[in-house]
């Protein structure tokens, strides 16, 4: 009867979530990559256009889904260096449990950092008038 | 439906030769993308009003100087190609009909050329005073 797998890296545990959230967060940057890639290119047909198009980057939704964004490149990017040390450093496997929660703090740190500006700059334009 | 004898055992000879290289540029890619796209996120989200100060006139600033068009270039290619090449590594998981893995790539990457194309154009042929009538939306340096 095949036993039950335990601590493998892939199973269950942090090594499978983060494997989980690293794609999820992979793809979500990915679209968002497209749709910016075309807005930025607005800038070269009509200044005008580009200025309004990039206005609804400032409301209020979508300034909260911008910090979502953050966050989730936040997580891609460090667990990405993770994953590059579990790939190339002697140690890598021995500590990917404690990387996993090293990247997590990281991550909640810097956007601490980052959300609070981000908030204030988001909802103290709110765009009444001009 | 591709079945592999054994996990492990490459579809063939050169596209193992292929992967091992997609595999490292993940990791190449990634590690430059973390000095760009910080960068990029800090200067533009950060600094100052953040996104409250982006619009054509920011932008035009940035580009009017060589070193943020060669960074944002650089940022564009690398995250297209990383980006459409993991997106290729989820086609090649989960979908299950060869036809429609081959159809799924074929348009992960001809978008991928696509927008690289574009974005190079727009970054390289970049105007920061074009004629315009809307005066308005142009940066100072251009009055
Ligand atoms: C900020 C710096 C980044 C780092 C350090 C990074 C790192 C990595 C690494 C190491 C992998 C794993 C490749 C493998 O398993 O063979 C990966 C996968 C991936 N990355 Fe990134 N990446 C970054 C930015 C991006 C960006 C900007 C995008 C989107 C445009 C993106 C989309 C993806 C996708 C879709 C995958 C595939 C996920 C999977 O196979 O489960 N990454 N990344």
């Amino acid at each position: 009867m095949p036993t039950k797998p335990t601590g493998t890296l892939y199973r269950g545990k942090t090594g499978m979530w983060s494997w989980v959230l690293h794609r999820i967060t992979g793809v979500a940057i990915f679209f968002f990559l497209l749709v910016h890639t075309l807005d930025t290119a607005l800038v070269r047909l009509d200044p005008a256009a580009y200025n309004e198009v990039i206005a609804t980057y400032k409301t209020p939704i979508i300034g909260l889904a911008e910090l979502g964004l953050v966050a989730a490149i936040l997580f891609h990017a460090l667990n990405g260096v993770r994953i590059i040390l579990i790939d190339f450093w002697r140690k890598g496997t021995k500590y990917q449990n404690l990387m996993f929660w090293i990247v997590i703090g990281l991550a909640i740190l810097i956007f601490a950092g980052f959300a609070p500006r981000h908030l204030a700059n988001v909802f103290s334009h709110l765009p009444v008038g001009k | 439906m591709v079945t592999i004898e054994t996990p492990r055992s490459p579809r063939t000879r050169k596209s193992a030769n292929r992967e091992k290289w997609a595999w490292l540029f993940m990791r190449a890619s990634g590690v430059v993308l973390i000095v760009l796209i910080f960068g990029h996120l800090f200067v533009n989200l950060f600094l100052g009003e953040g996104i409250k100060a982006i619009d054509f006139a920011f932008v035009a600033g940035k580009w009017a100087n060589p070193f943020w068009q060669v960074w944002d270039t650089l940022m564009l290619w690398l995250a297209l190609i990383h980006g459409t090449n993991g997106m290729r590594t989820l086609v090649n998981d989960y979908s299950e009909r060869e036809g429609i893995r081959k159809f799924l790539n074929a348009s992960l990457w001809t978008v991928c050329i696509l927008l690289i194309v574009l974005g190079t154009l727009v970054t390289t042929t970049f105007d920061p005073c074009p004629d315009t009538s809307v005066v308005d939306a142009l940066p100072q340096f251009c009055k």
